[in-house]
């Protein structure tokens, strides 16, 4: 991670107008957030938090009706680099099978470098690498609808990767998989931090997910309600519940000991750190 | 006993290279009141047994008894079978297609054959039983509700069936943790107010741990284990090895007492960790 | 039974069939209809045999296959034959209640029986040796010339792709309500056609929302993924012509005109 800012948010808010009876709802209200080069940011929420509408505004899917988004310096407003934008931050969704494209795998990976108009050799290099990154080369030529869920996902993001992006923005990928196919997504994308050097925004509710990341924003009502390292944050188990969310079984059971005045340090994550300190 | 299950088999596309044995010899029988739930990794079979339960697909061989209606005999009422065993598929929310909630709801009943008043009523209770307000919601749109709601409607629709046994498959998936506590808490309620057998079919090894009394595991078909909730997971090499978890604060008592710790490690809540940590430390400080 | 449909499903091979040009396979197939239009006798009919037993034998497709696929078109080939054996004039062979079969609609009949088996066989060899992908990239390019004409010929290519992804995704789901209602105490069953026309809706209104629902999710992942139309796409697999694209093209013309010419000698 470096000090370069790869999307800002400045004032941003988002209203739109409800289906059932035609009034103003806020779903993003007054934020302003940096995302740093490299970082492994993890956005959790409850449903209806907002967390979403503000992922789709980072690539200029939804854009602000209030205050401004600026991905590696460019305004999401600006119409002429839309494309830019949305190469340079890829977004994956929560259904797998609905942001696959093709009938095949490896043309499912192509889509995206054929949108960018890219030479057929260089589309042939960028989806056998993200194939390989992903983990699934063998699979290229398979149909995409025999996958399992994690295979699918892991298809959805060779697709992304093969628009060479710095960003990929992560929507829920992971709320239809089973727990093999979660395990599978979170390696990849943890590997795409680390050993690839992309930034992350992972949206989730699944807090297990966010314990490796590096920062976490908790959104309530539109607004960021709680801000820092796992630790920071989950170490404040009441107010992380009463934003309806879970904490590690561990990190509650630390808080009701110390409750119960057993003097222990309270930001504990893990099942090996715990056995540590007791 | 309510369910009578006798060396089951399933087999996909029989006689064909893509021949697939979905269900190996199972053998189950559930009793009136048991709260059950059903493990085991996608594609171990879980799915296949579900659907037998109630008649939506066949035994290649073996029987399943329901409620004295053998599902595989000829000229057995599937229909009754289905009345008797209640079946909430995973994002049950799909398959509401009325334009009001309380048309919704009315589906299974008036299939049943009920007078409207006895629909009614069924429809009000079955929506209080899942938490959802029957004036302010009943003339809604089905589709202009949250997701959660979306799927309390689509519970509902069974519930009102009156089923004696009520099957689900994964009734929390893509919720988040308030979601997944409200829907979990209502399916408590059915089975402590109303007595319903209820088989929760689950990934989440800390739901389960949390509500059922038995587990069923399934593995590549076989049903694996049969026993009550404490004694599944005193397996855990077992669960991992076929690659199921245990729930992380089991997983931690385990670990913990391997380091000569002298504590139970029997333990499947948060709650009841911390009352024989209490104990343990407790003992250690008097010692 | 929706399996059981082979027209659309693509065998996969290296043979050199499937490695032909697509856009030269769907010109031969056109051509083969063609002509299957044009023979006006018996005859010719060997080399519309002989035509589609070598592209079987190459391409190394399994008869079993071929014959799957002419089983759910049965009963149309049936409505045919029956059509033209009593609709047809001509010299009465025997009488069936107060139908009278003749000599003329008995010829009839099976040429166009044979017609309409040809037909299907030949159409699903294109599709049985050209894989949904290559198929669609063929139909684009050769459609490309009518563009000028605002025929949106790259939109109706997608959209062919898209419908074959979907298709095995929405079976399932229609698989998938079809049992939730059934759980329900739905009957898909039973009850003359009114009812069972009835019965469907609470199979049909759900598989319509969540189609549209997937297309709404598709099309904002496709935009995400930097799609705006045709203009200046590249793709992975380029369509570039063969020398033996060419000379099988050029020999099938020659062929099928052969067959055709049949139909101006007397033999």
């Amino acid at each position: 991670m470096n000090d370069e800012v790869m999307i800002r948010l400045e004032n941003v808010s988002y209203e739109y107008k409800s289906y059932v009876d035609d009034s103003i709802q806020t779903a993003v209200n007054d934020v302003s957030l940096e995302i740093k080069k490299g970082e492994f940011l993890c956005i959790l929420g409850h449903n209806g938090s907002g967390k979403s509408t503000m992922a789709k505004m980072m690539n200029g899917l939804l854009f602000p009706t209030s205050g401004q988004v600026t991905v590696m310096g460019i305004n999401t407003r600006d119409e002429d680099k839309i494309w830019d934008i949305r190469s340079k931050a890829g977004m994956v969704f929560q259904n797998p099978d609905n942001q696959i494209v093709a009938t095949i795998v490896e043309e499912d990976v192509a889509f995206g470098p054929e949108n960018l108009g890219l030479p057929p050799g260089e589309i042939r290099r960028r989806v056998d690498e993200a194939l390989e990154i992903v983990e699934m080369s063998e699979y290229k030529k398979h149909a995409p609808h025999l996958l399992s869920g994690g295979q699918k996902q892991r298809v959805a993001i060779a697709g992304i990767l093969a628009m060479n992006p710095d960003c990929i923005i992560f929507d829920e990928p992971t709320a239809m998989l089973d727990p093999n196919g979660r395990i599978e997504v979170m390696g990849t994308i943890k590997k795409l931090n680390e050993v690839e050097g992309k930034t992350i925004v992972l949206i989730t509710h699944y807090m297990e997910e966010t314990v490796d990341a590096d920062r976490i924003i908790v959104m309530n009502k539109g607004e960021i309600a709680l801000q820092g390292t796992p630790r920071e944050v989950f170490s404040q188990v009441d107010k992380v519940k009463g934003l309806g969310l879970d904490v590690p079984q561990v990190t509650e059971l630390v808080y009701e000991l110390r409750k119960e005045g057993i003097n222990i340090k309270y930001d504990v994550l893990s099942v090996e750190e715990l056995v540590d300190i007791l | 006993m309510i369910i009578d299950i006798k060396n089951l088999n399933y087999i996909y596309n029989p006689n064909t290279p893509f021949e697939k044995k979905a269900l190996d010899n199972v053998n189950i029988s559930i009793n009136e009141g048991d709260f059950i739930g059903l493990i085991g990794h996608t594609g171990s079979g879980k799915s296949t047994l579900v659907q037998h339960l109630n008649g939506l697909m066949k035994p290649t061989s073996g029987s399943i008894i329901v409620d004295g209606i053998n599902i595989s005999e000829k000229g057995s009422s599937l229909r009754e079978v289905r009345h008797k065993v209640g079946l909430v598929f995973q994002y049950p929310e799909h398959q509401l297609f009325e334009e009001s909630v309380y048309k919704d709801i009315a589906f299974g009943p008036k299939n049943l054959g009920l007078d409207d008043k006895e629909i009614d009523k069924r429809i009000k209770d079955a929506m209080e039983l899942v938490g959802l307000d029957f004036e302010s919601l009943k003339d809604r749109s089905p589709f202009e509700l949250s997701g959660g709601q979306k799927r309390r409607v689509a519970i509902a629709g069974v519930i009102a069936m009156k089923p004696k046994v009520l099957v689900l498959d994964e009734p929390t998936a893509g919720l988040d943790p308030y979601g997944r506590d409200e829907i979990l808490d209502e399916i408590k309620d059915l089975f402590k107010k109303e007595g319903i057998t209820i088989i929760l079919v689950s990934h989440s090894m800390e739901d389960v741990a949390r509500l059922v009394d038995r587990i069923l595991v399934m593995d590549k078909g076989r049903l694996v284990m049969d026993d009550t909730t404490r004694e599944v997971f005193k397996r855990a090499p077992e669960l991992e090895k076929i690659g199921l978890g245990i729930p992380q604060i089991t997983k931690f008592m385990r670990r913990f007492k391997e380091k000569g710790n002298n504590i139970d490690d029997n333990i499947l809540t948060v709650e009841e960790a911390k009352e024989e940590l209490l104990k343990f430390l407790r003992r250690k400080k008097d010692a | 039974m929706l399996k059981d449909i082979t027209i659309g499903q693509y065998f996969p091979g290296d043979s050199i069939v499937h490695k032909l040009d697509p856009r030269i396979k769907i010109i031969i197939i056109g051509l083969f209809i063609a002509s299957l239009f044009l023979i006006d006798s018996f005859l010719p009919y060997i080399f519309i045999v002989l035509f589609i037993g070598t592209v079987i034998k190459v391409a190394k497709l399994p008869l079993k296959f071929i014959l799957k696929g002419i089983k759910p078109l049965v009963f149309i080939i049936m409505i045919t034959l029956a059509i033209n054996i009593f609709m047809t004039k001509g010299e009465v062979l025997f009488y069936i209640g107060p139908l009278t079969v003749s000599k003329e609609g008995l010829y009839t009949a099976a040429f166009m029986a044979l017609r309409l088996i040809f037909l299907i066989t030949g159409t699903s060899l294109l599709t049985l040796t050209t894989s949904p992908i290559a198929l669609t990239d063929g139909i684009e390019k050769l459609l490309n010339p009518f563009k000028r004409l605002g025929l949106p010929a790259h939109e109706l290519a997608m959209m062919m792709t898209i419908a074959l992804r979907f298709i095995p995704t929405l079976l399932e789901e229609t698989d998938k309500i079809m049992k939730a209602q059934m759980a329900r105490g739905a009957d898909f069953e039973s009850g003359n056609i009114l009812n069972r026309a009835k019965n469907l809706i609470p199979l049909l209104v759900p598989l319509f929302i969540n189609a549209f629902r997937r297309a709404d999710e598709l099309a904002t992942a496709m935009e995400a993924r930097c799609y705006r139309g045709g203009e200046n796409r590249t793709r992975l697999n380029e369509l570039r012509l063969k020398k033996t694209d060419i000379v099988v093209m050029t020999s099938m013309i020659i062929y099928f005109a052969l067959i055709v010419s049949t139909r101006y000698i007397d033999l």
